[in-house]
């Protein structure tokens, strides 16, 4: 009951959602519509459950005084202002202008963004660092990143304002090399991947639908 | 330590620094480097000229603040393009951090063009489950989205009374920093045979070069360069074409870094051979 | 120079700066901002989730399906809404261990449901598609024996690239498929072939890096780009 149910409920929605893509017939596509209806449904439910595990464990920081307890409180308080701000005036407290929507954008889109735009600093440090032509296949490897870094950007524009010689072959030539390398050899090589990456999808697919890969059960009986 | 393994393991702040003022300062003393198009900007620029006034363009807002800088722009650019070209544009959002750059993009661009909401455009808001969602609109609108972001029921927003499903839409653009687009080319193209285009992080542009070539996208615009790109097809200058200096000058900082570690890493090399030599 | 008067610029200045400080060393001014971030977001995450889904999927069918039951005493498509709403409450007893296992009913639902969709997308869009494309482009053989005579035709440049892209990318996704589906040791033909994928997949993942610096300075472009306009007015 605890293990079957769950696995018999898994493949008979499995199969019905395969087969149906066959049947064009109005009381499959009528089935198939309230499917997707619920399905947004029961996804939002599983996401809320993810924030609520996520509440738990820093109000369980703070209960057991564990390490950094204090900056879980300063997680806890930033919550709780989204939360009082994003409902005090019902549906309308997610518009412009509103308390909840200042929030956002002066405190979740400035750290959001800088918290990614940090990784241009240590990209940059490893490009100094460990990028090594110390192979045939790494000195590939680097030949591209470079044609792409600067076939893609104004490179040849500088030789063109520095009034070089060679301006005009550069900026011929060199934009069009790096589109050519990835509408190529690049594309060749993504597109074998993503041939891998489909047929595992769809192996792991069946393999949940049939009951084989049950690792989303969880723990316990 | 030789003085080249000295330069290889020199602080990394250093680099930080070289970095940071290779960006601000082009920032604040522009260099005006011209830009040039490529064909798969030029694609969905052409793909939106081609539509006819009146023809309703779904932009999806798939990404939230954590690329908003570089995806930023190039919503704008679209945005515009469709408003000044008369195209309605129905925005959605399938990542949950992105409403809020939704509406922001979607007021500042519609106060600074005279555009209405749900005349000249709509915010449909945010969908939890990608591709039910992307399926759902094949079928009809109403189904994921029985009101509007602003919580109007879909059947009072002017935009959308003729809008029922793909059928009446004339491209999608999605616009990511994940892999949502290509859930638009399996679930809007493949099964509902729409026109999809995608923007995306530069990070991600490389991985999409073969559902171009398939025609299962359209065209993309990718990363910064492709806002700027952008903005120069529709001739409206923003961020994108003023950060491309930028863009360049720190390109060329981290391949002269690559190169300066392989001549170091060379030369240490050699230097350690030779004191093994040496001391055999 | 026109340094901002908006508060809310400021703070956010303030807490960019914070989130900066970690270039020089993990610091409390980080961590502070750090977990407001996760605090804040979690928040947001929390009230999109509620007034785009939960309010206008759910609840408001459900209000309006029973008001119709308890005023007109019928039964509408409405209250079908009841069904999910249910699985989604049993999806949250995954917080209470003891009864934790009942979630799984809810698991199994949308699991099975959406690999079933998963299936049928995933083998048009990634694996149909992409094999005709690889050798068919817009009704036309990729490797087109048209364009090779138009190089033996008119020995140049450009004819030439023209002509071996198409078999040289069939080339690639062949070889590349063989160095990922072969999982014997690589020897032999297969083994050349394989080495061959292997070059294919470096320039592949070179393009890659090269467009991941580009995003990256694109994101610290953008910060910058506030910190030095909006903040400290140096540009307009």
């Amino acid at each position: 009951m605890r293990r079957e149910l769950p696995l018999a409920i898994c493949f008979i929605m499995g199969v019905i959602m395969t087969v149906q893509f066959f049947i064009p017939h109005r009381y499959s596509q009528w089935l198939f519509e309230n499917m997707l209806r619920w399905l947004i449904i029961v996804f939002t439910f599983a996401l809320i459950l993810g924030i609520l595990s996520l509440i738990k464990l820093h109000i369980q920081k703070v209960q057991y005084r564990r390490r950094d307890w204090l900056y879980s409180i300063v997680a806890l308080t930033g919550l709780g202002l989204s939360l009082v701000t994003g409902f005090m005036k019902g549906p309308e407290s997610i518009s412009e202008g509103q308390p909840f929507m200042t929030l956002y954008n002066y405190v979740q889109i400035p750290m959001q963004a800088t918290m990614f735009s940090l990784l241009a600093f240590y990209i940059a440090s490893a490009a100094f660092r460990t990028f090594r032509a110390r192979t045939l296949e790494a000195t590939l490897l680097l030949i591209a990143a470079v044609v792409v870094m600067l076939g893609r950007v104004s490179f040849a524009a500088i030789f063109k304002d520095l009034s070089l010689g060679f301006s005009t072959w550069v900026e011929s030539w060199l934009p069009g090399f790096a589109e050519w390398v990835l509408d190529y050899p690049n594309m060749a090589a993504k597109r074998g991947i993503m041939i891998g990456i489909g047929l595992g999808a769809i192996s792991t697919a069946l393999k949940i639908i049939l009951g084989i890969e049950r690792s989303w059960l969880g723990g316990g009986d | 330590m030789n003085i080249f393994e000295k330069f290889l393991y020199i602080d990394r702040r250093w680099i930080f620094i070289l970095v940071a003022l290779a960006v601000a300062v082009p920032l604040v003393f522009p260099l005006g480097l011209a830009v040039t198009t490529s064909p798969p900007v030029e694609n969905v620029y052409n793909e939106i000229e081609s539509l006819k006034p009146g023809t309703p363009v779904l932009i999806s807002v798939d990404y939230d603040p954590a690329t908003q800088p570089e995806l930023g722009p190039m919503t704008i650019a679209l945005l515009r393009h469709c408003i000044a070209r008369k195209l309605p544009v129905i925005v959605t959002v399938l990542v949950p951090g992105g409403p809020g750059l939704a509406v922001d993009i979607t007021s500042k661009v519609a106060e600074e063009m005279g555009a209405q909401r749900d005349v000249d455009y709509t915010l449909l808001g945010y969908k939890v489950g990608v591709s039910a969602v992307i399926l759902s609109l094949g079928q009809d609108f109403r189904i994921s989205y029985p009101r509007d972001y602003y919580n109007t029921p879909l059947d009072e927003i002017p935009l959308m009374k003729n809008v029922k499903n793909y059928n009446d839409v004339g491209l999608v653009v999605s616009i990511s920093g994940t892999v949502i687009p290509e859930y638009w080319v399996a679930y809007a193209h493949e099964r509902y045979g729409q026109k999809v285009a995608a923007g995306v992080t530069a990070v991600m542009a490389a991985d999409f070069y073969p559902y171009l070539q398939t025609g299962q996208l359209v065209g993309l615009v990718g990363g910064l360069k492709g806002a700027a790109e952008y903005e120069k097809l529709i001739d409206r200058p923003a961020d994108g074409l003023k950060g491309m200096d930028a863009q360049t000058i720190v390109h060329l900082l981290i391949v002269v870094f690559i190169i300066l570690g392989n001549v170091a890493y060379i030369f240490m090399r050699r230097a350690k051979k030779r004191s093994e030599a040496s001391a055999r | 120079m026109h340094l901002s008067t908006d508060i809310f610029i400021w703070i956010a200045a303030l807490l960019t700066l914070c989130i900066y400080s970690f270039l020089y060393k993990d610091n409390p001014f980080y961590k502070f901002a750090e977990h407001l971030l996760v605090g804040v977001s979690a928040g947001y995450l929390f009230v999109i989730y509620f007034w785009n889904n939960m309010w206008p999927n759910l609840l408001i069918p459900l209000r309006d399906g029973f008001g119709i039951l308890l005023t007109e005493g019928r039964f509408t498509g409405n209250l079908a809404a009841l069904v999910p709403g249910t699985l989604g409450l049993l999806l949250l007893t995954r917080l209470i261990p003891k009864i934790g296992w009942i979630s799984r009913w809810a698991f199994g639902f949308y699991f099975g449901a959406f690999q079933g969709i998963v299936i049928t997308g995933y083998m048009q869009a990634f694996i149909l598609a992409q094999v005709y494309g690889t050798f068919m482009k817009g009704g036309n053989p990729v490797f087109s024996l048209v364009l090779m005579g138009d190089f033996f035709t008119r020995p140049a440049w450009g004819p030439f690239v023209l002509a071996v892209s198409g078999p040289l990318m069939i080339a690639g996704v062949v070889c590349t498929l063989t160095y990922f589906f072969f999982s014997t040791e690589h020897r032999g033909f297969a083994g050349g072939v394989a080495k061959v994928g292997i070059v294919f997949l470096m320039i592949g993942f070179g393009a890659s890096f090269g467009y991941t610096v580009m995003a990256r300075v694109s994101l610290l472009i953008g910060r910058l780009q506030f910190l030095i306009r909006d903040w400290l007015g140096l540009i307009s």
